[in-house]
């Protein structure tokens, strides 16, 4: 079995790194060796994990740099004997070793609306094309691994923009509640100052690094924006504000 | 004395998959203080990981669906062991809690008309399932803690709960725990407890169960006095991954039978009609045509592919035992050679995904290898049917920790349902029982205080047994002694072993100190698991038949007698007891359903 060359960081944020030597067989990924770990030489070893499938998001961390499912990186992409860096995500506080305090995330949460849908007709389901919901669907797909909120330039090197900038993750909650075919909230409450829509500048960071694939710049936050750019800066509507008051 | 970070709810509700958000959900809006506990963070639960869908007879696919055929076959698929009055509610409330699923954000995927699309899956006799894709569970998770916390749900993230504690009188007053990321203490007094904590899959070597499964619920509830049922009849899944040994274990959605795969050995062979039991005959296609054909066409007989979950991992583990596995000792399902890719990745997106990254397998060129994983456990917490109440006033349990509601055999699609019919149920009770209390039970802190000394113990003191290496014997023990197919002789010889187990775990010693160290979280849980598994242990002694579930070389058959009983277990002064106890009787409006049959099990 060929041997891996890890390199963990343990501890808090005055730890440092760790060096280990594990062993590990056809077919296995990061967090399997990472387990072995744990239950040989560092019982201790604090790391998130639920699914090991890739479904729950809970196994984060940049992992020679990258930012990645631990259970989705198979140790047969890194050469035989080549270091493997395992870290912590950076725009998170560190709690211990690789797990940190996601917990802003929960606040984040509460801030964006609950849909509140259309009633079916009398008699009658809701009824909804499957064209009409596939895009939106595209949106629940995400298993809030975080990793888009970890690259997210805007909050990582800027933490003080964490409480004005809902970050990726929520703008794809934003766009699934705004873009569900019978939800009634008005559109410019869905994209009013507030959520930071503003602050990202389109680097597609966060799609990139999407696990489940989700296009968010593409199909979630440019829409967004471009809707603003209708409801708050149409110059028609603008004109009408002006003349017949606040619409 | 130790220091705790104390709370007092009226409702204090453990575990945060669907069953334990929808009680959150339900207790919250009848006004009851509740919180829930979970020890993972929101929305990790091992619900997400609920692939093919949810049944609910909606009949939006074949109007001929109704509750009434869904109770037969959700009560056939158990081998008439289940409660039957938890098998109705169930089949009559499910296509509501659907449609409040709906209501709530959920995106189903459609019928050409617009409404909620339903697919096939094993033991339904019509397609049935409402689904997302293969991601139904993950939508679920996220639509309920979406609501939990636009109602202002109070959430402890990443805590354990190890202990409930009873007052004076013998009523749930409160429980104690810790959170995992700083070691603190938490207590909590409470009028009422919802155990959602789903399965105890980690008992067993190979499981689809994620790290949370380690029973907890179970072994909180036989400690606080409160009855087990059918506790020996487990589900394993006949599809989980085996190869590679990383992924052994992990589930393959049974929608890739529903969607038109079948299972092969390694000759090529449709080996399935091959195992059609007496019970499932007269609905079962003996030909290749005619099982084809139906996918499409309701009224001819249905592809065995699709019998109950029970009887496709019996057959597995046959075929392989006879030498006609894969090299990985597996079977064949193949999928590639019977849909276009365009469908294959359309419909099981994630499937698709799984084997790709994992495995290096394209399941749409392909056939793969699949073989059975601890999947669920039928059995669970003794409840009453209406609101889940059990033995100890006070306590409430919904979902996979619920013992009733699937008898030896659970049906897939019927655990999505299960949980949000039962978890509103449960909710509802625990809330009224909650408000309808003057007092708040009195906790006692003498045991509060014994407790907290009993969890630092692993940290302490210089035992030298290794949380994970008992942990792995235990594993092992069960896979191999009280694993598919069971004698008597083994099951004698692994309570011997469980025995040492627990000696063992006397001398346990976790490094390191209380900050979010897994090691010490571990050897808490073990003290679970391992009651867990003499439970199951016993109770598969005492049923001396095969049934659903539970399959017994010693006794192949199933005994119209055994067929007849539940088999109750507590812990009682002397440890495990166990008892038969007879199966509450559904009325004759009910009973004439199965008037052609359906209490012979599988012989």
């Amino acid at each position: 079995m060929p041997t891996a060359n890890l390199k963990v960081w343990r501890g808090d944020d005055s730890g440092d790194y760790q060096n280990y030597q594990v062993e590990y067989g056809h077919g296995e990924v990061v967090l399997d060796v990472i387990h072995k770990l744990q239950a040989t030489q560092a019982g201790d070893l604090a790391v998130r994990w639920n699914c090991k499938a890739g479904k729950c998001g809970s196994c984060s961390a940049e992992i020679n740099g990258h930012p990645r499912l631990q259970c989705m990186t198979r140790m047969e992409i890194f050469e035989e004997g080549e270091e493997i860096v395992i870290a912590p995500l950076k725009t998170y506080k560190l709690i211990r070793d690789l797990v940190t305090d996601v917990s802003v995330n929960f606040e984040k949460a509460k801030t964006i609306p609950f849909v509140d849908l259309e009633k079916p007709a009398p008699g009658d389901v809701r009824r909804m094309a499957q064209m009409d919901i596939d895009r939106v669907q595209e949106f629940h797909k995400c298993i809030e691994c975080f990793i888009c909120m970890d690259v997210c330039h805007v909050i990582r090197d800027h933490p003080d923009n964490m409480d004005k900038f809902v970050g990726p993750r929520y703008f794809v909650q934003l766009a699934m509640v705004a873009m569900h075919p019978l939800d009634q909230h008005p559109k410019r409450e869905m994209v009013a100052y507030g959520f930071g829509l503003e602050y990202c500048n389109i680097t597609k960071c966060c799609t990139e690094v999407c696990p489940e694939g989700i296009h968010i710049t593409d199909n979630a936050i440019i829409p967004l924006k471009e809707r603003r750019v209708d409801e708050l800066y149409d110059p028609l509507r603008m004109i009408g504000r002006a003349l017949f008051g606040k619409k | 004395m130790p220091e705790y970070e104390t709370h007092e709810y009226d409702v204090l509700v453990i575990g945060a998959g669907g069953a334990g958000l929808r009680a959150a959900v339900e207790a919250s809006s009848m006004g009851a203080r509740t919180a829930v506990i979970t020890k993972s963070l929101l929305g990790k639960a091992h619900t997400v990981m609920a692939e093919g869908g949810m049944a609910a007879a909606m009949g939006n696919v074949w109007p001929q669906d109704n509750w009434q055929v869904h109770f037969r076959d959700t009560m056939r698929g158990g081998k008439m062991l289940n409660n039957w009055r938890m098998a109705q509610i169930h089949a009559q409330e499910a296509p509501d809690r659907v449609y409040e699923l709906e209501e709530w954000g959920a995106l189903f995927d459609r019928t050409p008309d617009g409404r909620i699309l339903q697919r096939d899956f094993g033991g339904h006799r019509y397609a049935r399932l409402a689904h997302v894709g293969d991601r139904t569970g993950l939508e679920m998770i996220r639509i309920l803690q979406q609501r939990g916390v636009h109602q202002g749900l109070d959430v402890f993230a990443e805590c354990t709960i190890n202990r409930l504690f009873k007052d004076s009188q013998g009523r749930i007053a409160g429980a104690i725990g810790y959170r995992r990321e700083t070691g603190e203490l938490l207590l909590f007094k409470a009028k009422a407890v919802v155990l959602a904590t789903g399965g105890a899959g980690r008992i067993w070597e190979i499981t689809s169960n994620s790290w949370e499964g380690t029973a907890d619920g179970h072994a909180l509830a036989l400690y606080a006095g409160a009855d087990m049922i059918d506790m020996e009849c487990i589900q394993f899944h006949p599809t989980g991954m085996v190869w590679p040994l990383s992924v052994k274990g992990l589930l393959v959605t049974e929608g890739v039978r529903g969607d038109g795969g079948t299972l092969k050995n390694i000759d090529g062979k449709r080996f399935m009609f091959d195992y059609i039991p007496a019970m499932f005959a007269a609905e079962t296609a003996d030909n290749e045509p005619e099982a084809d054909r139906w996918y499409n066409d309701k009224t001819v007989r249905r592809t065995p592919d699709l019998l109950p979950r029970d009887e496709v991992a019996r057959a597995i583990n046959s075929e392989v035992k006879a030498g006609r596995g894969t090299e990985h000792g597996g079977v064949f399902l193949d999928i590639a050679s019977r849909r276009s890719p365009e469908y294959i990745r359309s419909r099981l997106p994630s499937m698709y995904h799984q084997f790709m990254q994992l495995a290096g397998v394209d399941i749409t060129k392909e056939a793969f290898e699949v073989g059975p994983t601890m999947h669920y456990i039928m059995g669970g917490v003794r409840v009453e049917a209406e609101k889940q109440g059990t033995a100890v006033p006070g306590l409430y349990a919904a979902g996979e920790v619920s013992g009733g509601m699937h008898g030896g055999n659970r049906l897939g699609g019927n655990s999505l349902s299960d949980l949000v019919v039962f978890g509103r149920r449960a909710g509802m009770g625990a809330a009224e029982y909650a408000l309808g209390l003057t007092s708040a039970p009195a906790l006692d802190q003498a045991d509060v205080d014994e407790r907290a000394a009993l969890m630092m113990k692993p940290l302490e003191g210089d035992g030298r047994e290794n949380p994970y290496a008992i942990h792995t014997a235990l594993r092992t023990l069960m896979q191999n002694k009280v694993g598919i197919i069971r004698t008597e002789s083994e099951l004698q010889e692994a309570l011997v072993e469980i025995a040492s187990l627990k000696e063992r775990l006397t001398r346990v010693k976790a490094g390191g100190d209380t900050k979010y160290n897994p090691g010490w979280h571990l050897a808490l849980d073990l003290e679970h698991m391992i009651t867990v598994a003499e439970v199951v242990t016993r109770a598969a002694i005492e049923r001396k038949e095969s049934r659903g579930g539970h399959t017994r070389d010693d006794y192949p058959n199933p005994s119209p007698e055994f067929g007849k009983v539940n088999i109750v277990d507590r812990l009682g002064p002397n440890g495990v007891e166990v008892r038969q106890e007879p199966l509450p009787q559904m009325p004759p409006e009910l009973a004439e359903l199965f008037a052609d049959g359906g209490d012979d099990a599988h012989g």
